[in-house]
């Protein structure tokens, strides 16, 4: 064996290490251009999908400022269902508060949490609640979700006095609200963190309402 | 190198993509993201494409690297190039089809565990020219896209009693409110949306094409 050729063996390590280091800081200079260049478009499109979820609680409630801005975050484990703090948007006219739109979750969903979008309006009447993800069973707990019935309207113009405290509840339990054929757990879970959340707005109404800092 | 792979025209590379070798079918490649997605015709056809953007890539940078890269680090830069490929299709998606973005969520990261998009890169781009690889790249993604879309339009047309409903994640708003409605939703078979459905059908599928290969010889 020649002197060259065993210094290529032992070379050899270092050159395929040399090869992959290579191929691995190109590659990631590629991803990160695209990401450069597709940064200010994804957060666009983010916030576009964001205002759109908000504004589709709202139904036609007018309103003058930037939902996403005027934003304050909570955190209230019993009520609003998540020991994280969650966001609480407000939607304005003028300077007058007309909505407020909380996030709240069911923790007790039949397969896991289900998060909602509950608009409220000054007075504690409900506006609209929406669900923004859940893992219920499609064709049975879904039936919470907009576009695959209208159950979630019946929400809209209730609040705390309307139906009373019994009436907060599926048929089933005695209550005003339907459940649906086959699941029952889906819609109680959803419709007592709908109530929780409206207690909460009870309680901390004016912090709710008050004007951005 | 593999001289049969470098015999191989055109038209038998196509053909092979799309249906001697179908990775659908024949080869049963990726079929997790296959029976996963497939719930819709538009996640079928943004699944398809996203899978044709990278085979295409992967082989073609399989193709100019391959001859020159050592072997013990051959297949590590595949998986990188293929990595790289697919995060770029994600950014890309979640910038300019959010909506489509959404829906297919896990499972466009998912590409890069799609045995079909290595299996294609080392197999065969490697071994071959450049243009062939891209070509392969192209047939087999088109072999994947016409199952998926078999699969997706099947499924949709079952389960939700419509065709194309949700383009408009794709097309964006003007593909809104398009599709064909064959009947209502409400009457849709639940089971062609979940996944035995998927097993169910892409089975179907098979023995279709068992059946038919059986009666030509």
């Amino acid at each position: 064996m020649d002197t060259r050729s065993a210094e290529g063996t032992r070379l050899r390590p270092l050159r395929a290490a040399g090869l992959l280091a290579a191929a691995g800081i190109v590659a990631v200079g590629l991803v990160s251009m695209v990401h450069d260049l597709a940064r200010p478009q994804i957060e666009a499109s983010e916030r576009a999908r964001r205002v759109a979820q908000l504004a589709a609680v709202l139904g036609p409630v007018h309103y003058d400022n930037d939902l996403l801005g005027d934003v304050i975050h909570v955190r209230d484990l019993e009520l609003l269902g998540t020991d994280e703090a969650v966001p609480v948007h407000r939607a304005r006219l003028g300077d007058r508060p007309v909505a407020v739109l909380l996030t709240a979750v069911a923790p007790d969903g039949y397969s896991g949490a289900i998060r909602l979008v509950v608009a409220v309006d000054p007075q504690g009447r409900l506006l609209g609640v929406r669900v923004s993800s859940h893992r219920e069973t499609p064709g049975l707990g879904d039936g919470i979700e907009e576009r695959k019935s209208d159950w979630i309207e019946s929400f809209a113009g209730r609040s705390l006095g309307d139906p009373v405290e019994d009436g907060w509840r599926v048929r089933k339990d005695g209550g005003d609200f339907d459940q649906f054929t086959g699941a029952t757990v889906t819609p109680r879970a959803v419709v007592r963190a709908v109530r929780n959340a409206l207690v909460y707005f009870d309680r901390h109404r004016d912090e709710l309402l008050a004007a951005p800092r | 190198m593999d001289t049969y792979n470098e015999r191989m025209d055109a038209a038998r590379i196509l053909r092979n993509g799309l249906l001697d070798q179908n990775p659908g079918m024949v080869q049963l490649l990726g079929l997790c993201p296959l029976l996963a997605v497939s719930t819709s015709v538009a996640s079928a056809l943004g699944l398809g494409l996203a899978t044709i953007a990278v085979l295409v890539t992967s082989n073609l940078i399989a193709g100019l690297s391959g001859r020159w890269l050592l072997p013990e680090v051959r297949l590590a830069v595949f998986v990188l190039a293929i990595a790289g490929a697919v995060t770029a299709v994600e950014i890309s998606m979640a910038a300019w089809w959010p909506g489509l973005h959404a829906t297919l969520g896990i499972f466009l990261p998912l590409i890069v565990t799609n045995c079909l998009v290595l299996a294609r890169a080392e197999s065969f781009a490697s071994r071959t020219s450049v243009p062939r690889g891209v070509l392969d790249g192209l047939a087999m993604g088109a072999g994947f896209l016409l199952v998926l879309l078999a699969l997706g339009a099947s499924r949709e047309l079952l389960g939700h009693g419509s065709l194309g409903a949700d383009l408009h994640l794709l097309l964006g708003e003007a593909g809104r409110g398009g599709g064909l409605r064959v009947f209502d939703e409400r009457h849709g078979l639940l089971l062609a949306l979940l996944p035995p459905g998927a097993f169910i059908l892409l089975g179907l599928m098979l023995a279709l094409r068992n059946a038919r290969l059986r009666k030509a010889t």
